[in-house]
């Protein structure tokens, strides 16, 4: 499915995003250059045919969740921060890990890149994730939707806990 | 013949939309006049045609080119030029997934009037919509100035905050088309007038106007750019073309959230009461009916230039302006009509026929569009603007619950309808 | 009358026995000379103890008296005023060249912290215990006191650079809730002096928590021209056209005003006609007056097409005062001893017409906004103001009565017969923005009800006092007699000598009470001249009442307060 010249283009912006969110010194550009990496994302959903991930993928990380990133970058008025690389044990460890991964996936991965991969004409469609998350997926979607309450509620508490203070 | 239906879906709705910012900035210049008793543009002229002051729209672009491009020192030049590309971009391309009219077989082909039938299309307008909030966002920070941070700061929460009630009052329309793409929630609403969404969703579309509303930045939340608080917001800093851009985006918003209205509430295409098939098969009758109506307003508008000719108001080319469109409309009105009532019904091909029924479609979704565009100018100049706070627990407190109201209501209803019937 | 003026005197007698001066009564104002040694003793007396008590500081003016001889160099004069009984006090105190100092009464009124800044600057006078005391219309770097007889008029200074200018205002970034894992901080922003929502040249510095206000200041002075000095080498005629600049909303308001003040040290009554004429044009600068303060109001609060009803209005009303005098603006219509033109009947056909206008208008207005979920919102409960500091900052007029005081020199110290005229005075309840602008809604209605009934009961004659040594005779008389000639020739050359003395007179004008102090050396020139503008008081107010509200509600605030800056800076 889908031109590879389409493939490759967004791989590259979804790479090419997220190396910019490591070594960009601006904060909000490394913000940016991570709506990026998320758009692009969403492109390659797009590929799959699977347009609502793509939107959703838009609509609440590139759309939502960045905004309330770039919306705490702007407040907080952050300076450029030097990065300087500094071999550290954690970035050590940070490596191996990451090295590990790459090799599973690239061991594991064994379907050939440009297959009709996706047979199920469901597959990322409103039906098909609707199906999937009310059906196979219901214990764990119980699950998230009951951590994000509690990030909610988190989120309140810590908002109020100021209030008493300035409004004396 | 695909190519050039491919080259045409890309070409006109962009060129559609770019058309009406200038209708629109004649809505708002015009129409702000006359609710507040004044005359409104009406002194530039082209060897003596106003248009009613449309040709004041020229004037401007060409005052707002030939201005001077001011980059403030110390801004963040890439993201400063930025902005107002996003801002404008997003007001475009959000059209591609309304559908103008029903969709035409030519030959063998289903052609959409429409740039793309995503079974997902209003997520997507959503998806690309919630981008816009970038260009202000861009615009507030790099400027560097205090009062454009304030004004990108109040629309990003804006935003935000009112995209949930949109997005949410929409789940209703899914419901009940059980489709979340464009033409099929327009199809779904039929021709009758009653069973429009507006009617069978009312709530959802009181919610969705009012956040389309605050999601366009219009008064009554025009704080982004309340101009008695912080100057002018997030565009404080931009002049020439770039604030051009914005100011144009701000009317793209508008045409595409009135374009949106008609599409999800008030039956998009449908003519009240007419199927696309009665409009075909009944075309002759339809056209004769329309060219002979057509013909009447032209002459009533025609005459009334006519009357209105007096030499010497102006002492120059613009007493001439209503010769200039009254007597081609006169002619015209006597010609069409005339003929319309001698040569009669015509027998139209089958071409024309489906022609016909979607230009007629299309003339329909325009009219309800310019409507609800004008809605925006009338709220405009009528209420007073919300405060901050306000605008935030309006959003959170009253609109989002509401719309989660709505959709509870419209599961409950649909289950009860489906065990009844079924 | 006279009665509580003596009892007020003997009681301070009895009271202060070794600080009394002298107490004497003049033109029908009691005055009282004092020691400055005991003054906020004195003072605090006349507010809290004696009866009737004196709650409102009006005013608090400084004067040089370096040409008069067997005086002290300089005075500072407080006039105060009972709300219950409508009785005023001069009291004045001198102080010497080489001690220029004095207690300050901030802690009584809070009204006294802008004035006795501006006595600051304007003289050099220094008050203990000043909380505050820094230059306020003059900017910081100025050298000399402008208003000290020694300071030449024709003196010019060059305004230092910008920094001293931020100095000048004490905000800096604060941090805050440093508890706080962030540690968070504030944003100062500056709003004016060039700001659409700042009408004329005023400046606020705030200091932001997000949009919340935290602390705010005023900065004034933008636009001051130095009326009271510029007076002081005019005769009292050439200071009308001054007075023009003060509320340039209303400008035949302060014709009046002055005039009033002038007629009063002259002891002279004008004719009946001339009164009638002044209540019109009075009631019609007060009726434009508020359609541009709810106007400009409403536009700050995003609807602007009230503007535009409203100023229809306006133009209207100013096509007549523009028959009568000549000038839309600054029309400089009242004469000592009079007014320049008499009303003709056109001008009140004009009048009616323009009426029917200001209806609809008002009416129109009223139904967009009265009951306006929005305009509600953003204009009740914000900005309020208590009775009893809206009498401690020294508030009259429109903003005085939405706290719910009803006091309204027309009705409670009558000029011009304003006794005869059937008007009510609308009073609010809370004090907040939404009361401001409501009573000014019903003022105009109020107004135009005066000048209904006024017109209708013009009375004929002359439209100038006869005295020959106020008036200029009429032209035929000139050219004819001999004595006209020299009367005319005599008005011109030297101007018009009142007497020695010093008087106070208050009218209400638009904003509240407009105060004229004068004092007069008999000469043709005022030896000074102190305009109690009243909308100095509500912007020294301003800056506490935006506090805790969001900048909005300042614009909101700063709208309803109706602050005039060519009247504020003088």
């Amino acid at each position: 499915m889908g031109d590879p010249i389409f493939f490759y283009l967004f791989a590259t912006i979804v790479i090419g995003g997220a190396i910019g969110v490591v070594f960009l010194s601006n904060p909000l550009s490394s913000a940016l250059s991570l709506i990026f990496s998320l758009a692009g994302l969403a492109g390659l959903f797009v590929l799959l045919q699977a347009h609502f991930l793509a939107a959703i993928q838009v609509l609440v990380y590139a759309g939502a969740v960045m905004v309330l990133f770039i919306f705490v970058i702007m407040m907080l008025n952050l300076e450029d921060c030097k990065k300087h690389l500094k071999v550290s044990f954690a970035s050590l460890i940070g490596f191996v890990i990451a090295l590990n991964l790459a090799i599973v996936l690239v061991m594991h991965v064994s379907a050939p890149l440009f297959d009709d991969g996706v047979s199920d004409k469901t597959f990322g469609t409103i039906e098909g994730v609707g199906q999937l998350m009310l059906t196979r997926y219901l214990i764990p979607f119980e699950i998230v939707s009951l951590l994000l309450t509690i990030a909610i509620v988190g989120a309140v508490i810590l908002a109020k806990k100021d209030n008493p203070k300035e409004t004396t | 013949m695909d190519i050039l239906i491919f080259i045409l879906k890309i070409v006109i709705p962009p060129v559609l939309v770019l058309n009406f910012i200038p209708l629109m900035i004649w809505f708002e210049r015009k129409g702000s006049a006359y609710i507040q008793e004044r005359r409104g543009p009406n002194r530039a002229h082209i060897l003596g045609i106003r248009l009613g002051g449309i040709i004041h729209n020229f004037a401007d672009v060409i005052k707002l080119i030939t201005k001077e491009d001011i980059i403030p020192a110390n801004v963040n030049r890439l993201y400063f030029i930025g902005a107002p590309l996003i801002a404008i971009f997003v007001g475009i391309v959000t059209i591609a997934v309304v559908p103008l009219a029903d969709s035409v077989q030519i030959g063998e082909k289903l052609v959409h009037i429409q740039v793309a039938d995503l079974n997902v299309g209003i997520l997507y307008v959503f998806a690309i919509s919630s981008l816009g909030v970038y260009s202000v966002l861009l615009a507030g920070w790099s400027s560097n100035n205090k009062y454009s941070l304030l004004g990108g700061l109040r629309a990003a929460s804006q935003m935000v905050s009112y995209e949930l009630a949109l997005g949410l009052t929409v789940v209703g329309l899914f419901m009940l088309a059980e489709s979340a793409s464009v033409s099929e929630i327009v199809r779904h609403q039929g021709p009758h007038v009653l069973h429009w969404n507006f009617v069978q969703q009312p709530l959802a579309f009181i919610i969705f106007w009012i956040a389309v509303f605050a999601e366009t930045n219009r008064t009554p939340f025009d704080l982004p750019e309340g101009e008695s608080e912080i100057v002018a917001g997030y565009h404080t800093e931009y002049s020439s073309m770039k604030f051009a851009l914005f100011f144009m985006a701000e009317y793209a918003h508008m045409v595409v959230a009135a374009a949106l209205i008609t599409a999800l509430f008030f039956g998009g295409w449908q003519v009240p009461f007419l199927t696309t098939l009665d409009l075909k098969t009944q075309a002759p009758f339809y056209l004769y009916v329309t060219v002979l109506t057509v013909s009447f307003i032209a002459l009533f508008f025609g005459l009334l230039l006519l009357s209105q000719f007096k030499k010497g108001k102006y002492r120059d080319a613009r007493d001439y302006e209503v010769l200039v469109f009254g007597i081609p409309l006169f002619l015209l009105a006597l010609a069409g009509g005339g003929s319309a009532i001698f040569t009669g019904p015509w027998a139209l091909p089958e071409w024309g026929r489906v022609l016909f029924a979607a230009l007629v479609q299309a003339t329909s979704f325009g009219i309800k569009m310019t409507f609800f565009a004008f809605f925006f100018i009338w709220i405009r100049w009528t209420l007073p603007r919300f405060r901050y706070d306000q605008v935030m627990n309006f959003g959170w407190k009253g609109m989002l619950p509401l719309a989660l109201l709505n959709i509870v209501v419209t599961g409950v209803v649909l289950l009860w309808k489906g065990n009844h019937h079924g | 009358m006279n009665m509580p003026h003596n009892n007020i005197t003997k009681t301070l007698i009895e009271k202060f026995p070794a600080d009394v001066i002298e107490s004497h009564e003049a033109y029908g104002d009691t005055t009282v000379i004092v020691k400055k040694g005991r003054i906020t003793d004195i003072l605090r007396f006349l507010k809290e103890e004696i009866q009737p008590s004196f709650e409102m500081l009006i005013d608090l003016c400084g004067v040089d008296y370096l040409q008069w001889k067997d005086s002290a160099r300089f005075e500072v004069v407080y006039h105060l005023l009972s709300l219950k009984t409508h009785d005023r006090v001069r009291v004045r105190a001198p102080l010497s060249e080489e001690d220029p100092t004095i207690d300050s009464v901030s802690p009584l009124w809070k009204a006294a912290d802008w004035y006795e800044r501006e006595v600051f600057d304007m003289f050099g006078i220094i008050f203990h215990r000043h909380p505050n005391l820094k230059r306020i219309l003059m900017f910081e770097g100025f050298e000399g006191h402008p208003l000290r007889k020694d300071y030449p008029a024709e003196k010019r200074q060059q305004i230092p650079t910008a920094e001293i200018d931020l100095l000048h205002l004490s905000l800096q970034n604060r941090h805050f809730s440093e508890t706080d894992h962030l540690p968070t901080r504030s944003m100062i922003l500056n709003i004016g002096p060039s700001h659409p929502a700042m009408h004329g040249a005023l400046r606020y510095q705030v200091e932001l928590d997000g949009e919340t206000i935290h602390r705010a200041v005023a900065e004034i002075g933008y636009l001051h021209r130095a009326f009271e000095k510029h007076s002081e080498s005019s005769t009292y005629t050439q200071v009308i056209p001054y007075t023009d600049r003060l509320n340039y909303l209303s400008s035949m308001m302060n014709n009046v005003g002055f005039a009033h003040a002038v007629e009063k040290i002259l002891g002279v009554e004008i004719p009946p006609r001339a009164k009638m004429i002044r209540v019109i044009v009075c009631e019609l600068s007060r009726i434009m007056d508020h359609l541009v303060c709810l106007a400009a109001a409403f536009v700050d609060l995003g609807a602007l097409t009230n503007f535009w009803y409203f100023f229809d209005a306006r133009e209207k009303i100013y096509d007549c005062t523009e028959k009568l005098a000549g000038a839309r603006l600054t029309t400089n219509y009242t004469r000592i001893g009079g007014v320049w033109r008499d009303i003709s009947p056109d001008i009140i056909t004009g009048i009616h017409k323009a009426f029917k206008v200001l209806d609809k208008a008002i009416l129109d207005v009223s139904r967009l906004l009265e009951r306006n979920r929005i305009f509600i919102d953003r204009t009740r409960n914000v900005g309020i103001i208590s009775k009893e500091d809206a009498v401690s900052y020294g508030y009259t007029g429109p903003c005085l009565r939405a706290c719910g005081v009803p006091y309204d020199i027309r009705k409670d110290q009558p000029y011009y017969d304003y006794d005869r005229f059937d008007f009510d005075v609308p009073v609010g309840s809370r004090g907040d923005v939404n009361d401001r602008l409501m009573v000014r809604f019903e003022e105009m209605r109020q107004s135009a009800k005066i000048i209904q009934q006024a017109l209708t009961r013009l009375p004929p004659g002359p439209i100038m006092i006869e005295d020959p040594k106020i008036a200029l005779p009429a032209k035929s008389n000139v050219y004819g007699s001999i004595e006209g000639l020299m009367n005319h020739f005599m008005i011109v050359t030297q101007g018009i000598c009142p007497p020695k003395g010093e008087v106070y007179s208050a009218t209400e004008a638009a904003n509240g009470e407009l105060g004229f102090y004068i004092v007069s050396d008999g000469g043709p020139r005022p030896y000074r001249v102190r305009c109690r503008p009243p909308c100095f008081p509500l912007t020294a107010s301003s800056e506490r009442l935006v506090e805790g509200g969001m900048i909005a509600d300042l614009i909101a605030i700063v709208g309803s307060l109706n602050i005039v800056v060519g009247e504020l800076d003088r």
